[in-house]
């Protein structure tokens, strides 16, 4: 299913958060002591039944985020802030919990990952049947004798066809190895998913068919993260949207306010939204700041219009947007 | 400029995964092509790029055939066509800095010299700074690596920029950014485009005529 961003949507679910970060930063410490600040003081709530699209450009801290999410990030990764999921007995730190609770209780159970890139994600020299029913058996303690069935039930969950799955990942098509990899992430019916650029690569069709599903799973009351740089992508599957810029999330605005009307108050998501082919097509000037030399004020501002003086000091957001010359709700 | 006639092309075994297929591209036309996943357009832009033997028909480059051993056309032929892939990260050596990569074209036509500073001008005008020009690729974003991989196809002056789905794995303002750059070029030199791709939207902003690649072979 798809919705038009002229229709009317509800109001976000209401409800206790699945997933609440907080002032969430990641540095990277790299050869020599110098940091590079992937993700800077990021706060959002996820609720169940909601989507939440992260967009920006490529190398704007997104996947650091979710990796940060799973505990997944390297080594030289320092992080501080916090990314409470609620685990149905009380709120849990994912930036603090060990290595142990993260894969015995949090990974595949509380948060799937859909991967970017599926079909690198998934192992060479084994079927889907067979990473279908290791992942069933992992995750859901399923006897062997039932491993069968239950992994061509793990299938059709994501669409993926019965009569494909004694295949190789080199045999699908871009658009199965995706329901593949989301069939995996669903196993354990995991409240929370992730899908870190689900439709980079993949033509029209399967963008609308991957767009539908995921819709659908939000609707069934899961929470969905969504990280991408596809705009038309993020405005058919969001409830919210939040824009990253270096780092920071710098405008957090409802789906059809930001695509439609009144539009993007940030200057930065105004300036993405009309790079689109299908509005203005110019591109913002300039380049993105380089992470380990951020300016102190609005890292946006040598690239922006409405800069002035005050932007040497850094916006806080507030009321959804991180900017000094914040277009009012009411200017457009 | 381009004339593809009656193209079948594919790999080692199997069906043609390209067949019988015509195209032409004038002089300083832009054309778009449209197709979905693996329908086989990126082996007829690796074919239009003279990278790939197609097993039957003719491609004719400025009106003479190309020919000759392994579908090796004359260097000079050759580089009268430029190529960006999908992906910089597999289009560009990770060894070299994104100055060298750039320079590439010329140092492999022995013109390194003489195209110093059109290298150094493209860098400029594509976006990337001095600073950027010094890393490598796995020290650079997506974004970044394929203006230099754009920077590249455009040094030698092509009179024929062929994109393989250039923009599929960028932001809209870097999208936007590439296009640009090529418009520009493409004003300046009177030069052709092909652009293959599956935005049908993007492909009709940026190209004078769009053909939906013939399904049903």
């Amino acid at each position: 299913m798809s919705r038009t961003p002229s229709q009317p949507r509800e109001d976000p679910p209401q409800g206790r958060p699945l997933l609440s970060v907080r002032e969430l930063s990641v540095r990277f410490l790299m050869p020599g002591g110098r940091p590079v600040a992937a993700v800077t003081d990021v706060s959002f709530d996820l609720r169940p039944g909601e989507c939440l699209a992260l967009v920006g450009e490529s190398g704007c801290g997104k996947s650091v985020l979710a990796s940060a999410l799973l505990g997944l990030l390297p080594g030289n990764a320092r992080t501080r802030g916090a990314a409470l999921i609620d685990t149905g007995e009380g709120p849990l730190d994912l930036l603090t919990a060990d290595e142990a609770t993260l894969a015995r209780t949090v990974r595949g159970r509380r948060a799937g990952l859909i991967p970017q890139s599926p079909a690198a994600h998934l192992t060479p020299v084994r079927t889907v049947r067979s990473h279908l029913a290791e992942t069933v058996r992992a995750l859901r303690g399923t006897p062997r004798r039932e491993l069968r069935a239950a992994a061509e039930a793990a299938a059709a969950r994501a669409a993926f066809p019965a009569d494909h799955l004694d295949r190789h990942p080199h045999q699908l098509s871009g658009g199965l190895a995706q329901r593949a990899a989301t069939a995996l992430a669903l196993v354990a019916d995991a409240p929370l998913l992730i899908a870190d650029e689900p439709t980079t690569g993949l033509d029209r069709d399967l963008v609308d068919r991957t767009v539908g599903e995921l819709r659908r799973h939000a609707d069934e009351g899961h929470g969905l993260l969504v990280i991408t740089h596809d705009l038309a992508a993020a405005e058919r599957v969001a409830d919210r949207v939040a824009v990253m810029y270096a780092g920071r999330v710098v405008e957090l605005a409802a789906a059809d306010a930001f695509f439609g009307h009144p539009g993007p108050r940030h200057p930065y998501a105004a300036g993405l939204l009309d790079a689109l082919p299908e509005r203005s097509f110019t591109p913002i000037p300039g380049l993105p700041p380089e992470l380990d030399a951020l300016p102190d004020g609005c890292a946006f501002a040598p690239r922006c219009d409405r800069a002035t003086e005050r932007c040497a000091s850094l916006p806080a957001l507030a009321d959804g947007v991180a900017c000094h010359h914040a277009r009012e709700a009411a200017d457009a | 400029m381009l004339e593809l006639d009656r193209v079948t092309a594919g790999y080692d075994r199997g069906v043609p995964v390209v067949a019988d297929l015509s195209l032409a591209v004038g002089e300083g036309e832009a054309v778009g092509l449209l197709g979905p996943s693996g329908c086989g357009k990126s082996t007829l832009a690796r074919v239009a790029a003279l990278l790939h033997r197609p097993w039957a028909g003719t491609v004719r480059l400025a009106g003479e055939p190309v020919t000759g051993f392994r579908f090796r056309a004359p260097r000079a032929e050759r580089t009268r066509v430029g190529v960006v892939f999908q992906q910089p990260r597999l289009a560009a050596d990770p060894r070299l800095t994104l100055g060298d990569l750039i320079a590439e074209p010329a140092r492999a036509t022995g013109r390194g010299a003489e195209l110093a500073d059109r290298a150094a001008r493209l860098a400029d005008d594509i976006g990337l700074t001095p600073a950027l020009l010094g890393r490598r690729p796995h020290e650079v974003s997506d974004g970044q690596l394929q203006r230099a991989c754009l920077a590249r196809a455009l040094l030698l002056r092509p009179g024929l920029l062929i994109c393989d789905e250039m923009t599929a794995m960028l932001d809209a303002s870097t999208t936007a950014a590439l296009a640009a750059v090529v418009e520009e070029y493409r004003r300046e030199h009177g030069a052709a485009l092909l652009a293959v791709g599956h935005d049908r939207v993007l492909l009709r902003r940026w190209c004078d005529r769009v053909l939906d690649f013939p399904t049903g072979r």
